[in-house]
């Protein structure tokens, strides 16, 4: 990626720090999303409370990220492709803030489920697990290379997603109909892959800001399977 | 917005001294009761594009247009153009204020003396409506005969421009018209120009890109002498089309 540099090298410096800071929290995350569902799969409560407490991170990131991308605006008075990567990031780091406090959520779950016998085997929500953290690391890829095409790809996977939530939740359903006793368990089962349904919402969010970036072209609202690209 | 076109500029070139090519086919449309900014480095062109609408190069030997300017189908650049009543169609503020030496009052009636307005009724009338529309009237109707030079660079350069408004110009041109200026003169400039757009129609240059961001609707940049993008400013500013441009804007010329 070939890219001129700005006359005002400190203008340089600081747009990177904004990246740098965005790719960092988008690992935390990711991080943060693998650990809440293997405190799930493991019965690690440990890790689970780890999960909770290491929010507060993601929290104070976002904190600093808004605020060096507000600097910018008043100071630097941004236009064309800075403005658009400026916006964008400030919508990013929304989204990952969220992605980290599901990520939370989740291990408060797990923590609960944790208490009680294991209800079956989880199959569904650790392939679910996986196609959110991927979506969350490619959208991020995609923010970092410019690259249109991924972001398109992430939001199609977002599909994905929703067919496994919708799977979760009718075999749940069969599980509750025969024993009221599980209820309880696969009520909060049930919330956690609506959590991770979420996440990739909001991994689909970013990729919608990372076409907006490259292309200039707002995609949101609009579902991946009317996009004709 | 309105969108009736003005001025079609179509195929532009000019050369200073008969021969050095400054502006190189340059197509532009000017769109009515709107704001155009002409934006680009030093040197691209764009003050020279300026003074072509009002033929202020015709003040210097020598040089040459090719092409032409269409106000309403009338080629400005056509020799049997009448130069001086182009110009009270066409008025013009430059970077520094040009007050003429002499009282506030006449510095306006100047132009409408030249137009054959010389009841003392009839002038006091529409200097002071060309003062109000400047938006001046209320801190010098006490000192109308006071010389202009009393007033500060902000007040003056909007006397200079109540003193174009007052021979009732279709088109008001714009130099630079606050690089002198302090901010707030320079909003309160800006905001005239907002005002003005409703009934007449104008071209800026600035080199101050926030300002052409702020107060055009249109924006034209140049470079080397060529029109490399045209487009709705809010367009140039957040997705332009043309790289050049985008490194312009962003600041990543040089």
């Amino acid at each position: 990626m070939e890219e001129k540099r700005h006359i005002n090298i400190q203008y340089d410096k600081e747009l990177r720090e904004v990246k740098d800071s965005l790719i960092y929290v988008g690992a935390l995350t990711e991080k943060a999303i693998e650990q809440g569902i293997n405190a799930l799969l493991n019965r690690d409560t440990e890790l689970a409370r780890q999960v909770i407490d290491n929010d507060h991170l993601i929290d104070r990131l976002d904190i600093e990220i808004e605020e060096k991308c507000i600097r910018l605006l008043a100071l630097r008075q941004p236009a064309a492709k800075d403005l658009r990567f400026i916006t964008t990031a400030i919508k990013i780091n929304g989204h990952l803030e969220r992605i980290g406090d599901m990520a939370a959520n989740i291990a408060e779950k797990a923590i609960i489920l944790n208490k009680e016998p294991l209800l079956k085997p989880y199959i569904d929500l650790p392939r679910m697990a996986e196609v959110a953290q991927a979506m969350i690391k490619e959208s991020l890829d995609a923010f970092v290379n410019e690259d249109a095409a991924l972001a398109h790809k992430v939001r199609k996977d977002d599909e994905i997603i929703d067919n496994l939530n919708e799977q979760i939740f009718r075999e749940l359903l069969t599980f509750m109909m025969e024993d009221p006793h599980t209820i309880h368990r696969s009520l909060i089962i049930s919330q956690i892959s609506k959590l991770l349904e979420r996440v990739s919402d909001h991994a689909e969010g970013i990729a919608d800001m990372v076409i907006y970036m490259v292309t200039g072209q707002s995609v949101r609202h609009k579902p991946a399977s009317a996009e004709n690209e | 917005m309105p969108e009736s076109i003005e001025i079609t500029v179509k195929d532009l070139n000019f050369y200073y001294s008969g021969n050095i090519h400054v502006l190189k086919k340059v197509n532009l449309p000017v769109y009515k009761n709107s704001v155009t900014a002409l934006i680009g480095p030093s040197g691209c062109g764009k003050t020279t594009l300026l003074r072509c609408f009002n033929r202020m190069h015709d003040l210097y030997p020598n040089n040459r247009y090719e092409g032409e300017i269409l106000i309403r189908g009338e080629n400005i650049l056509d020799n049997t153009m009448d130069l001086i009543s182009l110009r009270s169609r066409i008025g013009m503020v430059f970077q520094k204020p040009t007050p003429f030496p002499m009282s506030i009052f006449d510095n306006i009636a100047y132009g409408l003396k030249l137009k054959g307005i010389k009841k003392t009724g009839d002038q006091s009338e529409l200097v002071e409506k060309a003062l109000q529309q400047a938006h001046l009237w209320a801190e010098v109707k006490d000192k109308l005969k006071a010389s202009a030079y009393e007033l500060s660079g902000g007040q003056q350069q909007r006397l200079v421009i109540a003193r174009a408004l007052a021979v009732n110009p279709e088109m008001l041109l714009f130099d630079e018209p606050t690089s002198a200026l302090d901010p707030l003169s320079t909003a309160k400039i800006e905001e005239l120009i907002e005002i003005l757009k409703k009934q007449i129609t104008i071209i800026i240059v600035t080199h101050n890109m926030q300002q052409a961001a702020r107060i055009s609707d249109w924006t034209g940049f140049l470079m080397l002498g060529e029109l490399i993008e045209f487009d709705r400013t809010d367009k140039i500013f957040t997705t332009p089309s043309q790289k050049l441009t985008e490194d312009y804007v962003t600041g990543r010329f040089g």
